[in-house]
């Protein structure tokens, strides 16, 4: 090992739920990459337990979750509990997907950090993970 | 052909347009430079400034056009087109349990619908029970859970299913959700020559784009091919695949991508039914398609005319089919769901305008529009109203629909769709190099090549070298409103509830004895002839098995796919 | 040390803290590496190599599922290359994996080279041990799809596992001279395809004309790692080669040779950082160096300029 310093940010990108419209969580993946952050994919149909337990194993510090299918209300609140019941709950979770405007404060409520609906730029969530997650 | 005096016809243009670049041209860009050094489609293909006769040089009007109703298609299926009949208007509905969408069916009916089209919650499109652990929070939400006969005899109860064509969105349980409609239909005592309808069935564009496969590929397709030798057998009136680029479209592919993979897969449906046994023309004229309408109108219509084209050079030319109906591209055409923005909601009236438009120009026999709060949840009531009056503006009012093919002739036009078809063409032999459609989505080809396309876009975007009004431009701080529809979890219990007295109700022994024998059909060596799957799901069906039960067989016997990664 | 009882007993949180910083390079790993160091050297580990695509996260996930069958605890590391244009990575290996992501029993990293040549990351060994540390029995190393030159994983793992897969037309994935050394157990995966056979028979050919083997004689086994076919026969085809190892004591010499090169490494590392270090702060090394570039010095003298400043 080397003593000189190589921080790097390590997001977990994941698509919970049954839907498989991956287009914006590969975008985003990429994206992220290009923005020089080491992006671990888990790809479609991840349960909450899963997305957790990989999200720990794998010291992220972010995790966005990606979800068209409209049951983000139980979806992402669920990884927030699983997270925190590992003593988990300094990783910042995002969201993205089709997510009508009344269910962000609840999710905020929930704890998810930030909210991406359709037209953000990839450059805001690089700019939001940047600039929130907590050092370590 | 190209005579001599057209031949001089075209330099004499081109000489004449040097000359115009040189005199008027170049001052008119010296005083008003053009907004961008390059134009782009939404795809992102070059627009050059100026299209002349010069742009068409090999353009033959017989060869390439024709007269509609007639090869090679490209001005529209039918002599009269939307002169005789209009498209048929059928909006996408389903949401909770099958009562409530069987309200709304009836409702839409009562609108002027003419067809009915179903849309399915995740878990019935995944082949799980609503009671699966991969169900929960996701029942009803995305279109109505059916879980097994029972719930489908309710989702038609008083429609009279002999005089409505249904449209199922639905592929990987296709065929059991399909065997579920037709049992239906005995009851309602409808002979089935006369039962009309779609299933989507399309399961390639899964693997490609949508990702809501199940099974491995071959055996996935030979399931599609099953149902197509059954419907060739018994269902005359029933289109078995719904050949799907939208899919693909939506997950980011350029308008040539999503024309030539979607008749790259048709092209795996038509061989594999041949080596199922069928005679071309026995089945072909049942295949029918479904594209995107996006935003760019003329690169739109372009691709509509090119596919048909292409699709009636491929069927009478590398398939042999005689039966002119087997050169048919008759397409369902559906709005871009990615370019409706949450932002300024409003806004997607207008885009859905458009792109319904270029549907019509580009000669589709059918048309959903999108709802302007389909970027946001499913529609309410009132925003799929607006999007149905937009189509009856369209037909009834805009006077698009008094000729037929409006746009033929226009050089832009004409120089897009040979592009398109060229394209396509480069296309298929870079599939073929591959080893094939199946082999190159294997390999992640097509995937490819759409993620690519995708994150050029975004990226383009997020340069703003491509504007989205109200999003990178034109933006507004105080967000509009719009009311939107929320689903109540209750639904997800109520269905859960139903299908467990079902389980209880049943006669168990049917059930056990009808899944051991799609069992046994299905794992068969000899898919053909003798042990088709369809008459044996359809026994599972009419015992109440529920679908995941049935999927759940297959499961077993086929196992489940791994897709390559592609990002 | 709280990290380091932590991750002895157990504590997934930690062990994978203690991963990154490893990573990170932070001063804290050192310490944490220091009192794990006693606690390493059981886990047996397993080097995955093969050609890009050639099914590697398959095996890895089937070959744990095996191995959890067989009641062994199973550690995984997973490495993809970092991007040289933007230093990021996308690791996509674990997607293959993620169904024993609840198993308590199996612990998966996933890990960038950042730059690191050789098949493997830099901090590849020092996550190995870890996992060791935390009781982990088996430990699987997928490497990055590699070329001829990639085979650093031989020098940690105790047993390479070769993947190849049937070479049709347009994908030729034929061993290459480099690879075919290191194995000791090679694998045509993807033996539902055309050509399997033709493929191993020419492996095992090759496999006989290479020199001296040491006694022990690598063979070929033909898997369809999306079926889990062969896979069985695959582990036992390991141990074997585990039992060969620990029958001639040879398993205590690979791991000789890996203490020393990793004794080695970490000696060339922290003396080229002391150095840059000491250096730095007066800006002199800077300075030879713009010397060195113009012709005004040699690059040997320069060196030893240096080493006889800190006394070496
Ligand atoms: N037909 C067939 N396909 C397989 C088999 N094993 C793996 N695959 C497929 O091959 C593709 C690549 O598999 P991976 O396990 O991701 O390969 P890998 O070697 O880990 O790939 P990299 O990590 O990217 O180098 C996937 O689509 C797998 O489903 C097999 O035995 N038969
Ligand atoms: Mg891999």
């Amino acid at each position: 090992m080397t003593t000189q310093v190589q921080q790097k940010i390590r997001v977990l990108i994941a698509k919970p739920g049954l839907d498989g419209h991956d287009r914006g969580a590969k975008v985003i993946a990429r994206a992220f990459r290009d923005a020089g952050m080491e992006v671990i994919y888990t790809g479609l149909r991840q349960t909450p337990e899963m997305i957790a337990s990989a999200a720990i194993q794998e010291d992220v510090d972010a995790i966005g979750l990606s979800c068209l299918s409209g049951a983000h209300m139980y979806l992402f609140p669920k990884v927030i509990e699983l997270l925190r019941e590992r003593g988990a709950d300094d990783i910042v979770v995002f969201g993205g997907g089709t997510i009508p405007d009344e269910d962000i404060p609840k999710l905020k409520a929930a704890g998810i950090a930030q909210v991406f609906t359709p037209g953000a730029t990839t450059g805001e969530a690089i700019e939001f993970v940047k600039s929130n997650i907590r050092s370590k | 052909m190209i005579d001599m005096h057209e031949k001089r016809e075209i330099e004499r243009i081109e000489k004449e347009k040097e000359q115009w670049e040189a005199e008027t041209l170049k001052p008119a860009l010296k005083s008003a430079p053009e907004r961008a050094e390059r134009f782009t489609s939404v795809s992102m293909a070059p627009v050059e400034r100026l299209y002349t006769p010069a742009d068409l040089p090999n353009w033959d009007f017989l060869k390439d056009l024709g007269f509609p109703g007639e090869y090679p298609y490209t001005r529209g299926l039918h002599p009269t087109m939307y002169r005789a009949k209009l498209w048929t208007m059928r909006m996408f509905a389903g949401y909770g349990t099958a009562v409530e969408t069987n309200r709304r069916f009836k409702y839409l009916l009562e609108q002027g619908q003419m067809g009915l089209s179903t849309a399915f919650d995740l878990p019935t499109l995944m082949g799980y029970d609503s009671d699966h652990p991969f169900s929960a929070g996701e029942v009803g939400k995305c279109g109505v859970a059916i879980d097994s006969l029972a719930d489908m005899e309710i989702l038609f109860d008083g429609i009279p299913l002999g005089e409505v064509t249904t449209s199922m969105t639905i592929t990987s349980p296709a065929a059991v959700l399909w065997a579920m409609y037709v049992a239906v239909c005995e009851k309602q005592g409808v002979p089935y020559h006369r039962i009309g309808g779609t299933i989507q069935n399309d399961i390639l564009k899964e693997y490609i784009a949508q990702k809501e496969y199940i099974y491995p590929i071959e055996p996935s397709v030979r399931l599609v091919t099953d149902t197509v030798v059954f419907g060739a057998h018994h269902l005359p009136r029933w289109n078995t695949i719904s050949i799907s680029g939208y899919h693909i479209r939506e997950a980011g592919a350029t308008a040539l991508q999503e024309l030539a993979f979607t008749l790259a897969d048709g092209m795996v449906y038509v061989e594999e039914a041949i080596k199922a046994g069928l005679d071309v023309d026995a089945f072909a004229p049942r295949l029918s398609f479904f594209f995107d309408c996006h935003n760019d109108l003329f690169e739109e219509v372009a691709k509509f005319r090119a596919a048909r084209r292409l699709w009636a050079r491929i069927m009478r030319e590398r398939f042999g089919a005689k039966d002119p109906r087997s050169w048919l591209l008759r397409t369902h055409a559906q709005t871009a769901g990615v370019a409706l923005t949450a932002q300024q909601p409003y806004n997607n009236i207008a885009r859905v305008a458009i792109q319904a438009l270029a549907g019509v120009l580009g000669g589709t026999q059918s048309l959903h529009t999108n709802a302007m709060d389909e970027a946001m949840a499913l529609p309410t009531e009132e925003a799929a109203t607006i999007a149905l009056r937009t189509q009856q503006i369209i037909a009834h009012e805009s006077g698009v629909t008094n000729t037929v093919d409006p746009l033929a002739g226009s050089y832009y036009v004409e120089a897009l769709t040979n592009q398109m078809e060229e394209g396509a063409w480069e296309y298929f032999r870079r599939i073929e190099e591959l080893g094939g459609m199946i082999r190159a989505i294997e390999k992640g080809f097509p995937q490819r090549e759409i993620a690519d396309a995708a994150y050029a876009y975004q990226q383009a975007v997020e340069r703003e070298e491509k504007i989205i009004v109200g999003v990178n431009r034109f933006k507004e701080e105080d967000a509009q409103q719009i009311p939107l529809l929320s689903i109540d979890r209750a639904a997800e219990q109520r269905q859960i509830e139903r299908l467990r007295e079902l389980r209880r109700s049943r006669d168990k022994d049917l059930v056990m004895r009808s899944l051991d024998a799609l069992r046994q059909a299905a794992a068969g060596k000899d898919p053909w002839g003798r042990d088709l799957l369809m008459p044996k799901i359809l026994d599972a069906v009419r015992a109440y098995a529920t679908q995941g039960e049935i999927m759940d067989v297959f499961r077993e016997v086929w196992g489940e796919y791994t897709e390559p990664i592609i990002i | 040390m709280e990290l380091t009882r932590k991750i002895l007993e157990g504590d997934v949180r930690a062990a994978a803290r203690l991963m990154t910083m490893i990573e990170n390079g932070a001063s804290e790993a050192r310490a944490a590496l220091k009192s794990l160091y006693a606690h390493t050297g059981s886990g047996y580990i397993i080097g995955i190599t093969g050609p890009p695509g050639s099914g590697k996260s398959t095996l890895t996930d089937h070959l744990t599922d095996e191995l959890r069958k067989r009641r062994k605890t199973v550690g995984i590391v997973a490495v993809d290359p970092t991007s040289p244009f933007s230093g990021g990575a996308i690791l996509a290996d674990r997607i293959r994996m993620q169904r024993h992501s609840l198993d308590a029993d199996v612990f998966i990293r996933s890990m960038a080279t950042r730059g690191h040549l050789g098949g493997l990351a830099r901090a590849t060994n020092d996550v190995v041990d870890v996992m060791d540390a935390a009781g982990k029995e088996v430990i699987l190393i997928e490497t990055v799809g590699v070329g001829q030159d990639e085979v650093e994983v031989v020098g940690t793992a105790h047993t390479c596992v070769v993947v190849s897969v049937p070479g049709l037309g347009d994908e030729v994935q034929a061993i290459k001279a480099g690879v075919l050394e290191i194995g000791d157990v090679f694998v045509v995966n993807k033996a539902d395809r055309e050509g399997a056979n033709r493929t191993a028979t020419e492996l095992e050919m090759m496999l006989h004309m290479a020199p001296d083997t040491g006694g022990w004689l690598p063979k070929v086994y033909k898997t369809v790692a999306t079926k889990g076919e062969g896979i069985a026969k695959l582990v036992d085809a390991i141990f074997a080669h585990k039992a060969f190892l620990d029958e001639r004591d040879l398993r205590k010499k690979k791991g000789r040779e890996r203490s020393e090169r990793a004794f080695m490494a970490l000696l060339q590392e922290t003396l080229r950082a002391r150095t840059v270090e000491r250096f730095k702060r007066n800006g002199s090394m800077k300075e030879m160096i713009e010397r060195v570039a113009d012709r005004e010095l040699d690059p040997y003298t320069a060196v030893e300029e240096i080493l006889d400043k800190i006394g070496l």
